[in-house]
């Protein structure tokens, strides 16, 4: 996990308004069906788990299979209602996970 | 009767020749089996609790060819107010002939529009099937075909 995922949202919105968010982890995505050179498999290691809460309060998740690509890109609408720290979160195989905030005011 | 042997151990390095070819492209199936669509389906039927109903209100957004498996954009639209009494809980998406059919699933609360998109990989020419959980536990889903030129799981 060497790059931190982008997160496009913006700063600032009216209530009430549909917000699109677009997310993009950086991750080769192993799917366990790959074999190396001499022939052994190259263990799984994906990102399987995505989510997004607001305040602490989960708004949109999603589950991943190896069948995601490389670099998973994941794009998704929400209502504008509350100001505060919007949390992003991805969970790899191992458990390890990275998180993004960012904030945005709502007005 | 000499010659001709000649000629066919000839044509069998050829055809072992060919055969290493394809044996590379192929390494990253090599030993896995791919889904089949009933497979899928029975995936589907499990993930989303029943095996659902076509409909149009599910619309699937892919290219018609695509030129790298590896990443092929896709979009799903799911015509639902996202209203607390009337939403889609759930968009799970399934890929026939991939090695396993699963390949992501949203889940959704009642917000903004059901609309999302990604990438995904695909192995080979295939369906994609989407099957969309409302709230009040019915399942629509919709069904589409892409053509893939290079395939996306393993090399």
């Amino acid at each position: 996990m060497a790059k931190k995922p982008r997160v496009k949202l913006p700063k600032k919105a009216k209530a009430g308004d549909i917000v699109q968010v677009k997310t993009l982890a950086s991750h080769k995505m192993e799917t366990g069906n790959r074999k190396d050179k001499k022939g052994n498999k190259i263990p799984r290691l994906i990102l399987n788990k995505f989510s997004c809460s607001v305040n602490g309060k989960e708004l949109f998740g999603a589950d991943m299979h190896p069948s995601v690509s490389a670099n998973p890109y994941i794009s998704f609408f929400f209502t504008a209602k509350e100001s505060g720290k919007y949390e992003f979160k991805w969970t790899d195989d191992n458990g390890e996970s990275i998180k993004v905030s960012k904030d945005m005011t709502v007005s | 009767m000499s010659n001709n042997i000649h000629h066919m151990v000839q044509m069998d390095r050829r055809q072992a020749l060919k055969a290493a070819g394809a044996g590379v492209l192929a390494l990253g199936f090599a030993s896995t089996a791919h889904a089949t669509p009933e497979s899928a389906a029975a995936k589907l039927a499990e993930l989303a609790g029943s095996a659902g109903s076509m409909s149009d209100k599910v619309t699937i957004t892919l290219p018609e060819i695509a030129e790298n498996g590896a990443t092929v954009p896709v979009g799903i639209t799911v015509d639902s107010p996202m209203t607390a009494d009337n939403y889609v809980k759930q968009i799970h998406v399934f890929a026939e002939g991939n090695p396993s059919p699963e390949t992501i699933s949203f889940n959704m609360t009642p917000t903004g529009k059901a609309e999302v998109s990604t990438r995904i990989r695909l192995g080979k020419t295939q369906n994609v099937v989407v099957a969309a959980v409302m709230n009040d536990g019915s399942v629509l889903t919709a069904k589409k075909e892409v053509k893939v030129t290079i395939g996306g799981c393993g090399g």
